[in-house]
């Protein structure tokens, strides 16, 4: 039986306890025109029976769903001969997926003999078994907890006030869903970067020059032990971030000042919209443009007035993340001059400074903190970008600080290890998930710091 | 001197202070100015290069060539096997015998690479359509190699010493008798829209991304909507003002400013690694952009719930009405616009992410079209960054192509949510 039909009848079954419900409800009372005799109206009799119609069955099909795989697979192997189970655990995958493979008639690698054509059949029908009882028993428990719910009302049944503890609690649960993203973030990096560090010493990592993250697979092999050491890294990223922000810190902030107190409200209407569009652009396609039109175009450019440019260089990436983050930028820095109380602005008018110099002497030392608090969340944004870098910035982990040399960034190295095929145990796919820790706990603390600030201020002024 | 000084009145150290003040004034008025043109700048260069490299790829070269099924070439032993049928022969008969001159082995070789091994399989179809072809004689426009493609697109020069181009002078010289003849023409290139990713720049389209980005924002929505606006309703309506709050508000605060390929990093350890679910496929990946896009719909949803003034909720409260009635009767159908506008903006964003999909194994060579969530599959942003780090002329023309349609999608569904916003919304 297909899963589909089995969750379409405990629907059906849903919407028929709805109505027995509402139906009892009345009936208890003696029809529509007694209605005040029931604590609640009808409709909440029908939903409180529905729901507990649906609650028990769904949530054993999502367990029975989830453990249905893994009990399946272990009775099949049960069933191998001796010999089979006596297998390497790699040979035990390699065989469980082809016996699974000629199960649902995919190719598979060498030949089926007889013990595994036995075991793909058994695979089959335990298969088609789980589901058979799986329906009997979600139906059945569906059927049971709406009879034993419909038993239960009275007319002085407070079904409105069941019906909602049971809302809220979904709503908290839906609301707990971000926590327990966070947490699962952590827990997920945390837990494998742990494992790396069980290979390669912490210190190695973090204050190491060297970065060649390759393992062996024949001892003798050149280059055999990898190295991890992240400093490169580190360096790399932020020489891009740094030409990022000297891009788009002083642009998007000027822009904030120009279109907040000087345009008028025509080109304002105009180049809000316009700025808007450049933060919607998705990075993949910035990326795009760094590596074939601005790295290209620098190249030429640095080649006509002497110096060696390399193909993939920091400058590129750097000055197109700057523009993208430019609308950031200049959004929070919009907000922060904003919230600065006019009368400020107009006592310094008043006094006859120009237009610049208040903007200068007034209100962007009034207005710093929250311009501050916007460049952290802006720094940030540039760490962690992935799509420029990857396209536009190299691979190679040169420790450098000209912005001419291709350099490498922890984002792209996330990418280029975790990309492929790769054993979950060695130290090269681990080391991704290490970089990623460093790269989560590093973004915290400047949101964490930028929000609060850009919060604070904020406040200061309300 | 300082007698001078002395006897100038305030009103004079203004006056002659103020050409250095007016100067700077403006100065610092223009600094302003040149700043809000660099991004506006940037937009227009941006759009004219992406115009100008990829309008050119929705348009395709193909060549009328005679095509001979004929029953000795197709199904020598008298039974036609389709599989194993020799199509590419038939290619090679067609386009020789434009040129019965070329009679080289080489110059044959070379000939043949004209047009698209693609023909072979439009052919094979062809046949399987319909039998009765085999036997006959039929005209045929058939797309021509992505280098013929991208000479009569002007891409390649034909001034460049011929050891650089990828065409030799023979076929040039070949291709311009197509021409002179009218037998290569260019029409609307509708592979670009019906075709899984291919090797072959000429026969790469963008269905299959296409396809895996439309499965992919299925799940987000159907995932993060409800959850979103749930969190949104319970943060607002419900939730008691304690710290158990103020941890869960900075947590979405703080997530929606996490990097996105932490996310991927998420959805390949929990996912993939734990839960088991299959590498590549449009669920995980729209799981994964779902984490993504749900701080983003929580804090639209929870602005639109604050838009509506208590005055609705005590009234409704006064007639009786339970604290989630209240909501429900009447604070979410007043905010339900705001929320879909939410929704619509996240979906956008989910759209145009590509980095948590390289974790999770969405960046494999997939020439299928997906055909459910756990079929192995890209998605549209994936597919430009598969396409950019091709090497051959003619894809760059299709990433920029592909781009293109990337951005309308992305413009209606933005614009979907200005007019929504516009129409729905409501001036208390």
């Amino acid at each position: 039986m297909e899963l589909i039909t089995i969750i379409l009848a405990i629907v059906a079954l849903m919407l028929a306890s709805f109505f027995a419900g509402r139906a009892r409800s009345l009936r208890l009372v003696g029809g529509p025109r007694k209605i005040l005799r029931l604590h609640s109206l009808p409709g909440y009799y029908g939903y409180f029976t529905a729901l507990w119609c649906l609650l028990p069955a769904s949530l054993l099909v999502m367990v029975w769903v989830y453990l249905e795989p893994r009990v399946i697979v272990a009775l099949v192997m049960d069933g191998l001969p001796q010999a089979h189970q006596a297998l390497s655990e790699g040979e035990v995958n390699l065989l469980l997926g082809n016996i699974i493979n000629l199960a649902t008639g995919d190719a598979i690698s060498g030949n089926a003999d007889a013990i595994m054509q036995a075991a793909a059949e058994r695979f089959n029908q335990l298969t088609i078994d789980s589901r058979k009882i799986l329906a009997v028993f979600a139906i059945s428990v569906a059927a049971l907890s709406a009879i034993v719910s419909w038993r239960r009302i009275t007319p002085d049944f407070r079904a409105r006030n069941r019906v909602e503890q049971i809302i809220s609690a979904v709503l908290i649960l839906a609301s707990s869903i971000a926590i327990l993203t966070t947490i699962g973030i952590v827990l997920s990096v945390l837990f494998e970067a742990i494992r790396f560090f069980r290979e390669v010493s912490a210190i190695d990592f973090l204050f190491g020059l060297e970065w060649s993250p390759q393992t062996a697979i024949r001892s003798d092999q050149v280059g055999s032990s990898g190295s991890f050491g992240a400093v490169p890294l580190f360096t790399g990223t932020l020489l891009i971030t740094a030409i990022a922000m000297i891009v788009a810190v002083p642009v998007g902030l000027m822009t904030a000042i120009y279109l907040s107190e000087y345009s008028s409200s025509r080109i304002r209407a105009v180049a809000k919209p316009l700025l808007e569009v450049l933060a919607g652009i998705p990075t993949v396609v910035y990326g795009f443009f760094a590596a074939l039109t601005v790295a290209p175009a620098i190249r030429t450019m640095g080649e006509s007035l002497g110096f060696a440019v390399a193909s993939e260089s920091a400058l590129a990436a750097g000055l197109v993340m700057g523009i993208m983050i430019i609308p950031l930028v200049s959004s929070l820095s919009d907000d922060a001059i904003n919230a600065v109380p006019s009368a400020m602005r107009d006592g310094a008018l008043g006094l006859g400074s120009t237009l610049s110099e208040t903007i200068k002497m007034v209100i962007l030392p009034a207005a710093l903190p929250g311009i501050v608090g916007g460049i952290l969340l802006a720094v940030s944004r540039a760490i962690g970008e992935t799509m420029i870098v990857v396209m536009a910035a190299g691979l190679a982990a040169n420790l450098t600080a000209n912005p001419f040399e291709a350099v490498t960034t922890v984002t792209v190295q996330i990418v280029t290890l975790l990309i492929g095929d790769q054993e979950f145990d060695s130290a090269k796919t681990l080391a991704a998930f290490a970089l990623g820790l460093m790269l989560f706990v590093v973004t915290l603390a400047l949101n964490v710091l930028g929000i609060q600030v850009v919060r604070k201020y904020r406040e200061q002024y309300e | 001197m300082t007698d001078t000084i002395k006897s100038l009145s305030t009103h004079d150290k203004v006056l002659a202070g103020l050409g250095k003040r007016r100067r700077s004034e403006r100065n610092f008025r223009v600094f302003g100015l040149m700043a809000t043109a660099v991004g506006i700048i940037f937009l227009a260069v941006f759009f004219t290069t992406l115009v100008a490299n990829g309008s050119s790829a929705f348009m395709q070269t193909f060549v009328v060539l005679e095509f001979e099924f004929s029953e000795d070439a197709l199904a020598p032993s008298g039974q036609l096997d389709l599989e194993y049928a020799d199509f590419d022969g038939l290619v090679r008969n067609a386009i020789r015998r434009e040129f019965p001159e070329v009679t080289s082995r080489r110059d044959r070789r070379e000939l043949s690479k004209i047009v698209s091994v693609g023909a072979a399989y439009h052919l094979r179809d062809l046949l399987r359509k319909d039998h009765s072809l085999l036997g006959s004689h039929i005209q045929l426009a058939v797309p021509t190699s992505s280098n013929v493609d991208m000479l009569m697109k002007d891409n390649i020069s034909r001034t460049v010493d011929a050891a650089q181009r990828t065409l030799s002078d023979k076929q040039i010289a070949w291709v311009d008798e197509l021409v002179a003849s009218g037998k290569i023409h260019s029409k609307f290139n509708t592979a670009l829209f019906t075709n899984g990713d291919s090797r072959e720049p000429e026969l790469a389209g963008i269905r299959g991304a296409l396809v895996g980005s439309i499965y992919m924002l299925i799940v987000t929505i159907a995932i993060s909507f409800p959850i979103g606006a749930a969190a949104a309703i319970y943060l607002e309506e419900f939730a008691p003002k304690n710290r158990w709050a103020d941890l869960i508000e900075v947590n979405i605060n703080n997530l929606a400013a996490v990097p996105s390929i932490v996310f991927g990093l998420l959805a390949l350890a929990v996912f993939i690694n734990w839960m088991g679910l299959p590498r590549s496929a449009p669920l995980v990946g729209g799981l994964a952009l779902s984490l993504l896009t749900l701080p983003v719909i929580i804090i639209a949803s929870r602005a639109a719930i604050k838009s509506v003034p208590p005055s609705i909720r005590d009234a409704a409260l006064a007639l009786g009405a339970s604290r989630m009635q209240v909501v429900f009767h009447h604070v979410i159908p007043l905010a339900l616009p705001g929320m879909l506008t939410g929704a619509i903006i996240g979906m956008s964003r989910a759209l145009g992410e590509s980095a948590p999909l390289l974790m999770i194994g969405m960046v494999a060579f997939i020439v299928d079209v997906p055909g459910s969530f756990t079929d192995p599959s890209t998605a549209l942003p994936v597919q430009v960054y598969l396409w950019a780090d091709s090497p051959e002329r003619a894809f760059a023309e299709r990433t920029s192509a592909a781009i293109i349609v990337l951005l309308v999608f992305l413009l209606l569904m933005n614009l979907s949510a200005v007019i929504m916003r516009k129409r729905i919304e409501r001036k208390w």
